[in-house]
């Protein structure tokens, strides 16, 4: 018998060719087009750009394409080409409550200040699947109306009261912290939490999330707000000596807060945890602002018992890009170790059975 | 990889800053043997876990003339190598070869090669877990106090109780080792065999481990020591039989299954070792009789 231990490279060629093959489908049924999925999956787009960490629609709508529709691998994709643009500097902090709504609601208070803007939701709809979808009907004019009063944050309502934690002030000249040209280190900064959140896994965010509300690092958090929407974007440029407008993105924000029962030192206050993504991604926004919240138990003096509570845990495995490289690097060859292994499991197997037949032999010789 | 990827890209993928960046890295880990050198590292086309680590650090050595040599449990032709490879085909074009002793630059997973090597060679490692404690501590802010206290008890305690529970000790591959009478180091899920080819080894050890963000270094001429006791000296896997096609002993061998009847072979886990031997004449007991069907 003859034992082939060359021949990959022809195998993997014809493995991506059959790969693109299949990604096209059956040819009878019309390609779809980036800009079908742009504006048709608008929200896949949203996450892929959100754990992608990269705002540009249509690279994201062009990588679930390629991807086939597989969201990890669209956001890696769009990961690796973000990894090699240049960068120019870091943005002027956005302002979100000079955010142009679409919508905005409140869980603590019924009106408010800008009003509740519901805005396009799944909220409140019954998931039934809808068969009218399918025959492509064009759906009736939505209602309009024009951008109402300016919608201050909720949580400047309680710091008018001092019942809310104030929010660190600005410091427009420190460094931005990013996780992306600096390897991470423990203990990380809020900054860098966020930013790890932000780029985060949206299924993992919201297990961990979900898992402080079921007591593992409970918190008693309200929606504050969450308002979704576009901003501007301002950069300082050195050369001009002056802020200029980039353009704009879309996110949502989610302003959680949180009960505090109050220490020696501090009063019972309300505190926060935010939440930050590009485009509409409540869930995803609301879990991270849970988890903020969570990520800052020591800060509040409290004893880290939950894994959300634990940045270690929660920030070494939140990425997904990272979670499914190493999961399915384990389809990569491990021969040599598994020889290895296999010698082990052999020589430990044999001297079990030798030890076994000492033992058998003892007993026959003192049973005779 | 099937689009070209060379226009529009720098020499070997990663932007001059970026090289510089873990160059600067890879210097303060060949100033300080073993010690895990944190790095920023970058997303690559390729999946973190898939040698990302090595790819960066490749990237970063890699000069117009050198030749680079990509292997992955020994072996060129494994699927991972070939794209390895190929990568760097593409991004930097340079020259590439399987024969160990015509590269510059080896860039591995899971093996060292049977052929030794040389001053002027850059072995380069892909490890997915550079941290030799993180299965005994999960935490990274404990084994950084332990490195710098030296404090490796903990690795000490667990290779005695697998002596306490098996006889001997059950770590066969990633075995932990000692650089420079300083730093415990994980040589990467190398089979142990290969642990005595570390140590004061003529050629530059470079580790990259990207998903993890370390690199760290053995510098030529480094001691590598592997953790054993007195009483249980370190021993290396050991094989009964020579390779079968190129009668080669003393190698690692991989345990090829030939039929559902329990018919196996061994053969060389270093095919570039395994065909210049065949290609010298040698053979074993299984190898096809004439030259011409080698592959």
């Amino acid at each position: 018998m003859y034992v082939a231990v060359k021949g990959g490279e022809a195998a993997i060629d014809n493995a991506h060719a059959l790969l693109a093959h299949e990604r096209r489908g059956d040819p009878s049924i019309p390609e779809i087009t980036p800009d079908q999925i742009r504006e048709q999956l608008a929200l896949a787009v949203d996450r892929v750009m959100a754990e992608g960490s990269l705002h540009d629609r249509d690279i994201a709508a062009l990588a679930i394409k390629q991807a086939r529709g597989d969201l990890i691998e669209a956001i890696f994709l769009v990961r690796a080409f973000r990894t090699t643009l240049p960068r120019f500097g870091a943005s002027e902090p956005l302002d979100t409550s000079a955010m142009s709504v679409r919508r905005r609601i409140s869980a603590t208070y019924k009106d408010l200040p800008g009003g509740q803007v519901l805005g396009p939701t799944f909220d409140y709809t019954h998931r039934l699947i809808d068969f009218t979808l399918a025959g492509g009907a064009a759906p009736p004019a939505p209602a309009t109306a024009t951008q109402g009063e300016a919608a201050p944050h909720v949580t400047t309502l309680l710091d008018d009261e001092g019942l809310i934690e104030r929010n660190p002030s600005a410091a427009p000249d420190a460094p931005v912290g990013d996780l992306t040209r600096e390897p991470l280190a423990f203990p990380a900064s809020r900054d860098l939490r966020l930013q790890n959140l932000a780029r985060g896994d949206e299924g993992f965010l919201l297990a961990l999330g979900y898992s402080t509300q079921r007591g593992y690092g409970r918190t008693h958090p309200f929606v504050g707000e969450i308002r979704f929407g576009t901003v501007q974007v301002g950069f300082h440029a050195e050369d001009l000596g002056f802020c200029v407008d980039l353009g704009t993105i879309s996110v949502t924000e989610c302003e959680m807060v949180t009960q505090f029962k109050g220490s020696a030192e501090a009063a019972p206050h309300f505190t926060r945890g935010y939440g930050l993504v590009f485009g509409q991604s409540e869930r995803k926004a609301m879990s991270m602002a849970l988890i903020d919240r969570a990520l800052r138990t020591a800060e509040f003096g409290e004893d880290v018992v939950a894994p959300a509570q634990d940045e270690e845990f929660v920030l070494s495995h939140s990425d997904n890009v990272q979670a499914t490289g190493f999961v399915e690097h384990l389809k990569l060859p491990h021969y040599v170790d598994f020889q290895a292994e296999l010698g082990l499991v052999r020589q430990l197997r044999s001297e079990f059975a030798a030890r076994q037949a000492d033992l058998d032999a003892m007993r026959k010789e003192a049973a005779e | 990889m099937n689009a070209p990827l060379t226009s529009g890209y720098n020499f070997a993928y990663l932007d001059e800053q970026t090289k510089r960046m873990i160059r600067r890295a890879i210097l303060k880990a060949i100033a300080i043997p073993g010690y895990q050198v944190p790095f920023a590292s970058r997303e690559m086309p390729m999946p973190y876990g898939w040698g990302t680590g090595g790819v960066q650090v490749t990237a970063a050595v890699l000069g117009a003339d050198d030749t680079l040599k990509v292997i992955d449990q020994g072996s060129d032709d494994t699927t991972n190598a070939v794209s390895i490879r190929k990568f760097f085909e593409k991004t930097a074009g340079v020259a590439t070869t399987t024969v160990t002793s015509e590269a510059t630059v080896i860039q591995t997973r899971h093996r060292i090669p049977e052929t030794p090597l040389k001053e002027d060679q850059i072995l380069v490692y892909q490890v997915p877990i550079p941290e030799p404690l993180r299965f005994l501590e999960p935490r990274e802010t404990e084994t950084r106090t332990m490195h710098a206290l030296e404090e490796y008890g903990l690795m000490h305690v667990k290779l005695y109780e697998d002596i306490a529970r098996h006889g001997h000790i059950a770590t066969t591959y990633a075995y932990p080792v000692k650089v420079a009478g300083r730093y415990l180091m994980d040589p990467s899920p190398t089979p142990r065999f290969d642990n005595p080819k570390m140590h004061q080894s003529p050629a530059l050890q470079l580790f990259g481990a990207g998903r993890e963000k370390r690199i760290y270094a053995v510098p030529p001429y480094t001691d590598v020591v592997s953790l054993d006791f007195e009483d249980h000296p370190f021993e290396v896997n050991k094989f009964d039989k020579p390779c079968a096609l190129c009668g080669a002993e003393g190698v690692y061998l991989d345990e090829v299954i030939l039929d559902d009847r329990g018919g196996r072979m061994f053969v060389c886990s270093d095919t570039d070792h395994c065909e210049t031997r065949r290609a010298d004449g040698n053979r074993g007991e299984m190898s096809p009789d004439s030259s011409e069907n080698r592959p």
